[in-house]
């Protein structure tokens, strides 16, 4: 019989999550850590609207590029927001979550060998997505010194002349970092000076909290460079709902908006409806759930802090990136015996980047309750390895 | 800042003030000043606990009256609402907008109880009109809780 698979996606491993299900799947009192989904729930006028949709049986397909009115508004939300202007009827398409638009993206614009930029540790998709659409990933390791942001000399020692695309993704997971509007304009003059585009992943953009979100897309000469990804899974607690939107210049959108066509048709109907309520009325919500995370990660620096566990300080996303080399152990032994042992679910920083190696992802969309069991029984953890440690 | 530790207080009032200054982003001798000094304000007038009595032993009735009066001059409601308040047996008094005037919430142990206390004691004040008694059958969410049990986390134990 011949092989029936493709080789490229054969060799992409798969996550390296999976053998922790298996371990928890045997316990009946683990608590997880380790969860990259909001804990709240979608706000209830926006569920509200999703189940007065489905009454008035608005349950037909949209137009291919979405529903006009959800575009318009997510035109007004850009620009309220992050200081981007996009023609609603040009630039932006609705996609099935923000994972979608990635995938979309590098199909649309790649060809075989070009080489694309992405910085890691960093959202375990990029990867793969770029190399089914032909491209030659090529990672840049981020530094912790330099709190895990891209630096312009980072970027330019990775530059060749095959580099099309950098993939930029913050804020980040899994370690939480930023990128602040001074640090940007530096990776823009270098994008500029080597006529390179951006996919700027800004599917965590509401949850920042040191200064408000900078979009790339938003600095002079940036916006016909940049393919911005965007949704409403972090921002409105609707992961499930698998809505979101990509957003850049015609010419790129044009190609977007083909494969979506043929793939996709259109992003869920229902959806689209209930996340019309939510540019309109959930401004309120996001800022509500923006002072709750923030809340959660004072609280676990200041706990890290305490235990003596070295962790920068990170201000997006809802991830908190600790190192734990001073164990001696891999992230992913690490991991293993803190479930076994502490019925503790934390993911490997591994998982999302071989320099992740030394790094656990510690998320914190979780009750302040559960956090606080949780960060008791890693405490527990990490004083048994030192006495451990000392003894031998 | 005030507004920060109120918001959270109400929803918890029992939270640890040193974990309070933690997750606030300040320092805890600041959060306690505060503190002190909107109870001195009456700011807060006290710290509550939010109790479902349905699931106790206890016996409870509970009404919500509404209440038409007739406003004293210079008074207003004030007046007539302190007359109505005083009664320790009354929970909360409320000057409404709208059909009537007063929304007078009432604890009991019995239907007499309450009975008694709007025939004897309420409709027997001179300002007092009208009084319309409902009873509270099933109490599904109280400041800002859900009565019922909280459900599970239902998400996916790890996902990236």
């Amino acid at each position: 019989m011949r092989n029936p698979l493709n080789e490229k996606i054969t060799a992409i491993k798969p996550s390296g999550i999976r053998k922790f299900f298996d371990i928890v799947s045997e316990m009946d009192d683990a608590i997880s850590l380790g969860v990259g989904e909001p804990d709240f729930d979608t706000p209830w006028h926006i569920r509200d609207e999703g189940i007065y949709t489905l009454e008035k049986g608005r349950t037909f397909y949209t137009s291919n590029a979405g529903l006009k009115e959800l575009r318009i508004e997510i035109a007004k939300y850009l620009d309220r927001r992050f200081h981007l202007q996009y023609d609603p009827l040009k630039e932006i398409l609705i996609t099935v979550g923000g994972s979608e638009g990635i995938d979309n993206a590098f199909r649309a614009m790649l060809d075989p060998g070009d080489e694309v930029l992405i910085p890691q540790p960093s959202y375990v998709s990029y990867e793969p997505c770029c190399i089914l659409a032909g491209g030659v990933p090529v990672i840049i390791e981020l530094q912790e010194e330099n709190q895990f942001r891209l630096t312009a000399e980072e970027l330019e020692a990775a530059i060749t002349p095959k580099t099309k695309m950098l993939v930029l993704p913050y804020p980040n997971n899994p370690t939480g970092a930023v990128m602040e509007k001074s640090d940007l304009q530096a990776i823009a003059q270098v994008v500029i000076d080597h006529d390179l585009y951006v996919l700027s992943d800004e599917i965590y953009a509401e949850l920042c909290y040191l200064e408000e979100h900078t979009s790339i897309a938003s600095l002079p000469g940036m916006k016909e460079r940049t393919v911005v990804i965007n949704g409403f899974s972090k921002s409105h607690a609707m992961t499930g709902w698998r809505l979101g939107y990509a957003c850049g210049p015609q010419i790129i959108m044009d190609q977007i908006l083909k494969i979506h066509q043929f793939a996709i048709m259109c992003a869920p109907t229902n959806s689209q409806y209930a996340a019309v309520e939510a540019m309109r009325n959930g401004d309120e919500d996001v800022a509500m759930m923006r002072e709750q995370y923030n809340q959660r990660r004072r609280f676990l620096i200041h706990e890290f802090e305490r235990m003596g566990l070295k962790c920068f300080e990170p201000f997006g996303a809802f991830y908190i990136f600790p190192s734990i080399k001073e164990f001696g152990m891999t992230s992913d032994e690490f991991a293993t015996r803190l479930l076994r042992e502490e019925k503790v679910a934390v993911v490997p920083g591994t998982a999302f980047g071989d320099c992740g190696e030394g790094f656990l992802r510690i998320s914190y969309a979780y009750s302040l309750e559960n956090l606080k069991i949780a960060l008791g029984r890693l405490e527990q953890f990490i004083t048994k390895l030192r006495a451990e440690a000392e003894q031998r | 800042m005030r507004e920060k530790i109120l918001t959270f207080i109400e929803k918890n009032s029992r939270v640890d003030l040193h974990d309070l200054a933690v997750l606030l982003g300040v320092d805890e001798q600041m959060v306690i000043n505060e503190l002190e000094a909107m109870e001195a304000e009456h700011v807060i007038c006290g710290y509550h606990t939010l109790i479902d009595w349905d699931k106790t032993d206890v016996e409870k009735v509970t009404a919500m009256i509404e209440v038409r009066v007739t406003p004293q001059r210079d008074m207003g409601f004030d007046k007539v609402a302190e007359r109505i308040y005083n009664y320790p047996e009354v929970n909360s008094v409320y000057l409404i907008s709208g059909g009537f005037d007063l929304m007078v919430t009432l604890e009991g142990k019995t239907l007499r109880d309450i009975s008694t206390f709007v025939t004897d004691k309420l409709s027997t004040l001179d300002s007092v009109l009208s009084t319309k008694t409902n009873f509270i059958l099933k109490k599904y969410k109280d400041h800002g809780t859900v009565m019922a049990e909280t459900s599970k986390d239902e998400r996916i134990f790890m996902t990236p």
